[in-house]
């Protein structure tokens, strides 16, 4: 083979392998979600109360302990779990009990999940309990919630707003 | 499975050479491509740094801004940071594959494959955290699938996640930290990669310039026909439900919405184990390590100068012959290739000493035997024209009849025995048979047996060798066609030649003396 056409034939084969890799690098596309769907996303990090109120030593307690460890009040760590349920249109879609994080179990629940839904008009309920009891909810928030196609939809908490966020 | 990829690779190599020649052939530069086209990147993502702004907003403006009103710079330099990292991926894995076919994972090169292993690991990691920098949608898309799987690992405090709940989640910090990961991680590449090759002598980290520039050349082909461009501006309220994928980088990402991520994690982690073991399973059986002979060895390091593997090297002496130093052989890097037998000047068949010694040897395959299998083959020769075959095991010639000697690599071949096979008469004419010139199993056993014979290196074939009576035929075992046609040929030339006479007594006296040190056991 020619010299001048050796290469000219490496630099097209090279441009064709490079050509593919080009195509490659956005095609096919991916629909992460069907079309005329949303997302709706339920996560918080919230921390649920302790599961003992703090309690004050005895004189005989606080003398048995190290001077420097002589605090008045005895606090356990633990938190208790945090229950949530979300509700969309009359139909519970997720409900948990969430555990308390960390190894002595002292931080916060967490929980992050997606639901994808139909665009559309929705009625969305999330409720939570944090505290010790066994019945009813600390925390409920409501309301009617409009989809476009392809919306991501949040339900957050936010202890400073004292509730659920929808945003 | 891998006799079948090897003949894959070998036809498509085949295919290639015809185009590239074999100097040139980009499938066995795979390695080198891989640290040049890591420098393609790293050069091009420098000039990008420079107009990039690390802020929610800034961060997709500024890198329009560069890919439009300068496409003829950091237009073209974007295409040439994506096209190359992608292109990475491809080399690779084209470059795991090959050596899993050529059956050079496992054994001494282990080290090799088991520090491939992390580079897989960081070649994705630059490019993902690469991908989120741009924050268009696929950026988004990206962001959130990424950070939603490394959620699921029980390693960080706050749901990452939770920084692409909704616009106002985000802040420009977090673009600090992400350009300062996708700095690092890649340095961390380049450290790995260097790892890599420790093991290996002469490695090549640059691809021949006719073979740079042709890459060059396409790459800014492409780049001005296909420039990569953003997929519009993430916006975390919607949700990127049509992203143009990079299918190099994020092939997996799709099976997120099919799989739960502890699946994903499970299928990564059991492919990277799998992989990582892979030298392991089954073992190895190895053959012996070369051993080194000091009553033999005079330090000469022409054994260190040739080993494919660095399993040699020079210590000081541990015994009383007047020389500074001696080869040590690692028996652990040691691939019994034989190349330092053939390297050694004390391995000639001329050499009169008790059951032919060398100075560096193979325990399962000694000098002697060869020397032995050469005289009881070529005796065997009959005809006017009597060629003598040496054929290297990984090449077209292994597995012959009765006219061929099989070696690990031809490279194991001392020049002086082609000198004695035709100065004794044993025969007419020598064929010295390798792998491929382009996928030379233990890499230098071409090289080192062609500069040889050319005289270009030591130890040399002695010029009183009659050049027509000897040729080389380089070719894999899927060019049998090639392989007997050149042996034909050669056969036929050689039985046309006035008949083979042995060197006179009084000739040799005189000339077979190369190396001083060892004269008074060189015999004719």
């Amino acid at each position: 083979m020619i010299a001048g056409a050796r290469v000219a034939a490496q630099i097209a084969v090279m441009t064709l392998i490079l050509a593919a890799v080009a195509v490659l690098t956005d095609w096919p596309r991916y629909h992460q979600i069907p079309a005329q769907s949303a997302i709706i996303k339920l996560s918080f990090t919230h921390g649920s109360n302790r599961q003992a109120e703090c309690r004050k030593r005895t004189a005989e307690e606080l003398a048995k302990l190290p001077p420097n460890m002589r605090k008045p009040l005895e606090c356990p760590r633990g938190r208790g779990p945090v229950y949530v349920e979300l509700d969309m249109d009359g139909r519970t879609i997720y409900r948990a009990s969430l555990p308390p994080s960390g190894i002595s179990g002292d931080g916060p629940s967490r929980v992050y999940q997606r639901f994808v839904v139909p665009a559309g008009l929705h009625a969305v309920a999330a409720r939570m309990r944090d505290t010790a009891r066994t019945e009813g909810f600390d925390y409920v928030k409501s309301g009617e919630i409009a989809l476009a196609a392809g919306d991501n939809f949040v339900v957050d908490f936010s202890a400073a707003a004292q509730g659920f966020v929808f945003r | 499975m891998r006799p079948l990829l090897r003949t894959g690779f070998e036809y498509v190599e085949r295919g290639a050479d015809r185009i590239f020649q074999p100097q040139l052939n980009p499938l066995v530069q795979l390695g080198a491509l891989g640290f040049f086209l890591f420098w393609i990147v790293a050069v091009s993502g420098i000039y990008l740094f420079i107009f990039f702004d690390t802020g929610v907003v800034g961060a997709y403006t500024s890198v329009e801004a560069m890919t439009h009103t300068q496409w003829f710079a950091g237009g073209v330099m974007r295409s040439f940071h994506r096209y190359a990292s992608d292109l990475m991926v491809v080399v690779l894995a084209v470059h795991m594959l090959r050596e899993f076919a050529l059956d050079r994972y496992r054994g001494v090169h282990w080290f090799s494959w088991f520090t491939g292993v992390p580079i897989i690991w960081m070649l994705y990691a630059s490019g993902i955290t690469g991908y989120w920098l741009v924050w268009d949608m696929l950026a988004q898309y990206v962001a959130v699938v990424s950070t939603e799987l490394l959620d699921w690992l029980p390693i960080f405090g706050e749901p990452i996640a939770r920084n692409f709940l909704a616009p106002s989640s985000l802040n420009d910090r977090f673009f600090t930290l992400l350009v300062f990961m996708h700095i690092a991680i890649p340095l961390i590449l380049l450290f790995i990669m260097w790892v890599h090759i420790l093991r290996i002598s002469r490695p090549k980290v640059n691809p021949p310039r006719g073979l740079a520039i042709v890459m060059l050349v396409a790459l800014v082909a492409v780049s001005l026909w296909k420039p990569a461009v953003s997929q519009g501006p993430a916006d975390l309220s919607k949700v990127p439900t049509n992203v143009g994928l990079d299918w190099f980088y994020l092939p997996l990402y799709p099976l997120t919405d099919l799989w739960s991520h502890g699946a994903v994690w499970a299928l990564l982690g059991g492919f990277t184990l799998m992989l990582a073991m892979l030298p392991w399973l089954p073992p190895f059986r190895r053959p012996k390590a070369a051993v080194v002979e000091l009553a033999h060895c005079n330090g000469c390091g022409r054994c260190v100068e040739d080993c494919p593997y660095e399993a040699v090297r020079l210590v000081t002496r541990t015994d009383e012959r007047p020389f500074l130093q001696q080869a040590q052989v690692d028996w652990a890097l040691c691939a019994s290739c034989g190349i330092c037998v053939g390297a050694c000047p004390s391995s000639t068949p001329f050499r009169r000493t008790a059951g032919l010694k060398t100075g560096i040897d193979l325990p399962d395959f000694p000098l002697r035997t060869l020397c032995e299998r050469t005289e009881s083959t070529a005796a065997a020769l009959t005809g006017p024209g009597r060629v003598l075959i040496f054929a290297c095991k990984h090449g077209a010639g292994a597995g012959r009849a009765s006219d061929t000697v099989e070696v690990p690599c031809v490279a194991m071949l001392p020049p002086s025995l082609i000198d004695y096979v035709i100065s004794r008469d044993l025969a007419d004419g020598v064929v010295v048979a390798g792998c491929a010139e382009r996928a030379c199993y233990h890499r230098l056993g071409v090289a080192w047996t062609k500069q040889r014979f050319a005289r270009e290196r030591d130890p040399y074939l002695r010029t009183r060798v009659p050049r027509e009576r000897l040729t080389t035929i380089w070719a894999s075992p899927t060019e049998q066609h090639g392989f007997a046609k050149a042996l034909a040929d050669f056969t036929t030339a050689i039985a046309t030649l006035p008949p083979n006479r042995p060197v006179a007594i009084d000739r040799l006296t005189t000339s077979a003396i190369e190396t001083p040190e060892l004269s008074e056991e060189v015999v004719p």
